[in-house]
């Protein structure tokens, strides 16, 4: 998802027994859906497991703005430029909200901006796929939010508070954003036969890196288990792509588009589409930095970073001026 | 990489538009208070959510402790006779 193959740092699932007394009252409260909050007492692994993913879903929100940004000044229409810009102006205050939140466990702003423009940090694999046509924009916005949705929704009820409060806010603006997506598809695949080719190119093109989004299978993985009793991960990760690919192939049908998997099918016993095997080492070739555009996406990073610190410097200097200026007058 | 300083954290409280109490809606970095109240219009007000906004340092914040909460809120849980429901009132006498 936005946050991928998050560690946990734990190797094996505690029992109840194995837990110091406050380890048990914290599992209790959390058991019984009541909200972790900042000060309060909390293991710390899920300390610092919530600080990975809580950052790694905020870079993704940062990085994401870039895909999308590449086709502000070329949108077809004005209209279609005003809710570009709306949209990617969302995803900047999601990931405002996201930094807050993982601040509230005491990582700093300034650590997290410096993980990102280091590299160090990661974010969803899906950033890193290239945006060539402005169909690719209607397809981000109905496939790539669309799957981060199907994350998020789940996520508005996870154990620690102020990361629950976030996604609530998220996902009230997302909607919009899968909206507007399939909105663009569906006036390319009723548009000229080019038009139609176009957005074809983009389903084929970003069908299997939004399945990849889910992560690899963690039915077998003990930091996903962890993670699902701290109620910080809410479904299992096949389960979602599963999910999403149940949603997702009837609105492709309804445009008219195919979803490009031989495989697909309706399995009716099942009540579920059976679907082809994703190409998992595309993958971790992507997540390992080698995607078409992983080194892009950072460069475009820091040189925002670095060309924005003039305002910054100015913004601190008017506000140790005014702050001055107050002074001097109290005296 | 990193800036010397970094800006101080506001809290940010909205009052929406029917009347309601300004709420807590979040936080964000910004240097100084008239930075904060612009910033916070773009982060929190995007879709109109408010009329009014008033931003916080954190640091200026004094809050009561969890580990307090059974001391400082168990006074009240004894308390049922100031709920309405604790009252009956006749059925013949309707809404009361
Ligand atoms: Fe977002
Ligand atoms: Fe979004």
């Amino acid at each position: 998802m936005y946050a991928q193959m998050v560690k946990t740092g734990v190797d094996h699932i505690q029992s109840k027994e194995e837990m110091s007394p406050e380890e048990r009252a914290f599992q209790d409260r959390v058991d019984q859906d009541i909200k972790i909050e900042p000060k309060e007492w909390m293991p710390e692994a899920y300390r610092k497991t919530l600080i990975r993913q809580i950052s790694q879903h905020a870079h993704s929100e940062i990085i994401g703005m870039q895909p999308e940004g590449n086709w502000i000044t070329r949108a077809p229409t004005l209209e279609r430029k005003a809710i570009l810009l709306a949209k990617v102006q969302d995803e900047a205050g999601h990931g405002l909200y996201l930094y807050c939140a993982a601040e509230t466990l005491g990582v700093s702003r300034d650590e997290l901006m410096e993980q990102l423009n280091s590299g160090k940090a990661k974010y969803s694999s899906i950033f890193n796929y290239p945006t060539i046509t402005w169909a690719d924009i209607g397809a981000i916005g109905w496939l790539v939010d669309g799957a981060a949705i199907m994350n998020q929704v789940p996520l508005q009820r996870c154990s620690y508070g102020p990361y629950s409060r976030a996604m609530i806010r998220i996902c009230k603006e997302e909607s919009f954003h899968q909206r507007q997506g399939y909105d663009a598809m569906t006036k390319l695949a009723r548009g000229t036969p080019e038009q139609k080719a176009m957005a074809q190119d983009a389903l084929n093109r970003w069908w299997w890196p939004s399945l990849m989004m889910f992560g690899p299978s963690d039915a077998e993985s003990v930091h996903s288990a962890q993670s699902m009793r701290w109620k910080i991960k809410i479904n299992s990760n096949d389960e979602l792509r599963q999910k999403f690919v149940d949603q997702t192939v009837p609105q492709a049908e309804y445009l008219g588009l195919t979803v490009p998997d031989p495989d697909l099918k309706w399995n009716a016993e099942r009540g579920h589409y059976d679907f082809g095997e994703v190409n998992w080492d595309e993958f971790y070739q992507v997540i390992a930095g080698n995607g078409p555009c992983n080194r892009d996406r950072l460069r475009t990073r820091v040189k925002a970073y670095e060309e924005g610190r003039w305002v910054r410097d100015a913004a601190d200097a008017y506000a140790a001026k005014k702050a001055a200026r107050a002074k001097a007058k109290a005296a | 990489m990193t800036d010397k300083k970094e800006w101080p954290l506001w809290e940010v409280f909205i009052r929406s538009q029917h009347g309601l109490a300004h709420r807590h809606v979040g936080s964000l970095h910004a240097p100084d208070a008239e930075m904060a109240i612009m910033n916070a219009r773009d982060v929190y007000t995007r879709r109109n959510e408010g009329v009014s906004i008033w931003v916080v340092r954190a640091s200026d914040i004094a809050a009561s402790s969890p580990s307090e909460k059974g001391p400082l809120f168990d006074p009240a849980n004894s308390k049922v006779y100031r709920h309405p429901t604790f009252y009956e009132i006749p059925e013949e006498l309707g809404h009361m």
